[in-house]
């Protein structure tokens, strides 16, 4: 008699989506609300700045205006793929600390110092042909974020101090350490205001649109890299354990002390990276003042996608779509650009806020949580490992 | 005597460090109100971070909170002023405008604070990450307002003006300095000491303050005894939010009378490295705020009046960006020689669930 086979049921389509459903509507729903508190902040704030007459469509004048610099044109897409590019690099770089159990705010830092450590490195080959002057740039800005990310990881993984504290000291450190770089060593003698020569040939070269450059395709790789190194390999594996369960992998044997400062080190490089991409891609030069908003946004990047190299993509689109849309929402509408970082505290606000959302609308069956971060403030007090 | 201590000077590296000890006796009594003045935004944070974990509760939130109060303070000052006006008293330049400012900017933070309280507390959320949402919501917003503002060149309603103190006081041979540096000061800068010594003895001396511990370190234990650790928190978090707007309203309201995006610039997170250097105690933390403002004191100090002689030369060669990260660079360095040695609260960062009722 032949075996009778068994009887598995074909996934229905009705399964797919509810599985997708409990994995995106927390943040889907965090972003409608957000957009609705923005709406009211929006209303608000012309009550309580006087000025014009009360417009009770300015919030969707300004919504639409934000759309339509982000997606309006082949120019805006190629603009809101150019500012996703370092929030995705950001993004990977919180998220790995965060799958570690490590909150690195410190990414901002990073940032700065990897542009730094690229344009030193590129303004030195920028002679030289692109193929060589290219890499040794980059490699330049991760190794320089990576430095960054390695002194708070030893701090913890030494002595305990928080990386909460540590990053952010780094972080204002790390202004200071560019603004005394840009204008002493690499100041191109005689410019009114502290300003670096031009990479030259290490500028990444140009694949889509007018501005759409290299490192949109080396972020994409990032995150096939960061996927594989966290789920496909043994010490990946052992980072994620260290974030989960940090007593289970010190009974397994892992040398918790070594992954932390790996962690953040690999972390810092990500950070470094982005700042590489933004200097040889957009900029191709370095004022004493330079300054972007991603090494915060990464934050927010990392925390609506919950910390998974995929959900980062998209999170990341998201805040670049905001990020390019907004000088148009403010030439259009007169909301000032900085309705963005409200919009976007508002999103973190809601998702943090999730048992209270998931109890007021209902929710069942949804993913709710941030993953690893009760490690990171188990660890607060001064916690060391032990190996 | 001079020739002593010119041979002392000359000594390889000791001698160094004798110019180093030199300088400081020299320039530290002149610039010690200016130490003291730095340090009160670093103490009322770690102030409100001290009694926060005391209770058992993470508040990364300090920096935001400051920079939302400072926000608030110079905005209601802003739009009040033109209809209180009134006369500056004589001592400290109070007017109703800036006492009602003052008193917008105390009840900002107590919101903010409330915010984070319910978030830590009853929603149990993530308290780092609810401190961090708090601090990109006060940049995010305080930002978005100050643009909207900006344009409208609004005029301040001017700021609490200094003590001074009678000339023979300042004078008097070796303490006169001191009484320099705690005197000749705004109100909220002269209150800090009395509010350091009377959060000190109420922590440690005072029934409410064994209930505030006691939730801070066994929150089970003491709902045994009939505290109600929600309500102590809620409470001890709140106030800790009146403390924290006081140094919001000290940056835009004494030590200047504007309001600049980003102007705690990382205050609120030396007040927590000032919390964990000084063991969770008002005392302690205030003693390390003064250890990292003065670092930053005589960091400016040697920038500006560089000593002479030898270490004058080596300390002039280092650019002048150095001193701008040299406070946050001793914070770094001082917190991972302390933090292992420091133990904060047993149940700090803990979210509490009662016990069910039967």
């Amino acid at each position: 008699m032949s075996e009778a086979s068994p009887i598995v049921p074909r996934r229905t389509m009705s399964a797919t989506l509810r599985e997708a459903w409990a994995i995106i509507a927390l943040p889907l729903i965090s972003i409608a609300l957000a957009l609705v508190v923005g709406a009211v902040v929006i209303l608000a704030s012309q009550i309580v700045v006087p000025g014009k007459p009360f417009n009770p469509l300015l919030p969707l004048t300004a919504y639409l205006a934000l759309a339509q610099g982000a997606f309006g044109s082949f120019g805006a897409i190629v603009n809101t793929l150019v500012a996703t590019t370092p929030l995705v690099l950001g993004g990977l770089s919180v998220g790995l600390a965060f799958k570690a159990g490590l909150f690195n705010i410190g990414a901002q830092g990073q940032f700065l110092l990897g542009a730094l450590g690229s344009v030193a490195v590129g303004v030195a080959f920028s002679s030289a042909p692109p193929i060589v002057a290219i890499p040794l740039a980059l490699g330049a800005g991760m190794l320089a974020g990576a430095a960054w990310g390695f002194v708070p990881g030893l701090l913890k993984a030494t002595s305990g101090a928080h990386e909460v504290v540590t990053t952010i000291m780094l972080n204002y450190t790390a202004i200071a350490v560019v603004a005394a770089t840009v204008s002493g060593p690499l100041d191109v003698p005689g410019s009114p205001s502290p300003i670096t020569e031009a990479v030259g040939n290490a500028a990444l070269p140009i694949i889509i649109g007018n501005v759409g450059h290299l490192g949109i395709a080396i972020a994409l790789a990032a995150v096939a890299i960061v996927a594989w190194l966290l789920f496909r390999t043994t010490r990946g594996f052992e980072i994620r354990i260290v974030g989960a369960n940090p007593d289970a992998a010190r009974y397994a044997g892992m040398h918790a002390r070594s992954l932390i400062v790996l962690t953040m080190s690999l972390a810092g490089s990500l950070a470094g990276l982005a700042g590489a991409v933004v200097v040889l891609g957009v900029t191709h030069q370095m004022t004493a003042s330079f300054g972007t908003t991603v090494g915060f946004d990464s934050i927010a990047v990392a925390l609506l996608g919950r910390s998974n190299p995929v959900g980062i993509i998209f999170a990341a689109l998201l805040f670049g779509a905001m990020r390019a849309g907004g000088p148009l929402m403010q030439i259009q509408a007169g909301i000032p650009a900085e309705l963005v970082d409200v919009l976007q505290a508002t999103i973190l606000l809601f998702l943090v806020a999730n048992p209270f959302i998931r109890r007021v609308l209902r929710l069942r069956g949804v993913k709710a949580g941030l993953g690893e971060v009760d490690t990171i403030t188990r660890t607060y007090g001064g916690e060391v490992s032990t190996r | 005597m001079d020739a002593l201590i010119q041979a002392l000077y000359g000594i390889p590296i000791l001698g160094l460090v004798l110019q180093f000890a030199g300088y400081l006796i020299e320039v530290v009594p002149n610039i010690s109100p200016i130490i003291l003045q730095a340090a009160t935004p670093i103490a009322l944070g770690a102030l409100c971070g001290v009694l926060c974990e005391r209770s058992g509760v993470v508040n990364i939130g300090i920096e935001g909170t400051m920079l939302t109060t400072a926000f608030v303070g110079w905005y209601v000052g802003v739009l009040v002023a033109p209809i209180l006006g009134g006369e500056p008293t004589a001592i400290f330049g109070f007017t109703p405008a800036l006492l009602v400012a003052l008193g917008a900017a105390l009840l900002a933070g107590l919101v903010i604070s409330a915010l984070h309280a319910w978030l830590s507390i009853s929603v149990r959320a993530d308290q780092i990450i609810s401190g961090t949402i708090i601090n990109i919501a006060a940049f995010g917003l305080t930002g978005y307002l100050n643009t909207l503002i900006a344009k409208t060149s609004p005029e301040g309603a001017g700021a609490f003006t200094q003590f001074h103190p009678p000339k023979e006081l300042i004078q008097l041979p070796i303490i006169g300095w001191l009484f320099d540096m705690f005197l000749s000061q705004g109100p909220i800068t002269m209150s800090v000491i009395v509010i350091v010594i009377v959060f000190q003895l109420l922590l440690f001396r005072s029934r409410w303050g064994l209930r505030t511990r006691a939730v801070g370190e066994h929150p089970r234990a003491a709902e045994t005894v009939g505290i109600n650790v929600i309500r102590v928190r809620y409470r001890n978090v709140m106030l800790a939010g009146l403390l924290a707007s006081l140094g919001g309203a000290f940056l835009s309201m004494e030590a200047t009378n504007s309001f600049q995006q980003g102007m705690t610039t990382g205050r609120g997170f030396i007040g927590l490295a000032a919390m964990i250097v000084g063991r969770w105690s008002p005392l302690g933390a205030f003693g390390a705020a003064l250890l990292f403002s003065s670092s930053q004191g005589i960091g400016q100090s040697i920038n500006f009046f560089p000593p002479t002689g030898q270490l004058g030369d080596i300390l002039g060669g280092l650019p002048g960006q150095f001193y701008d990260a040299l406070p946050y660079v001793v914070t770094i360095i001082v917190l991972a020689g302390v933090v292992g040695r420091s133990i904060p609260p047993a149940a700090d960062g803990q979210p509490y669930e009662r016990e069910a009722a039967t």
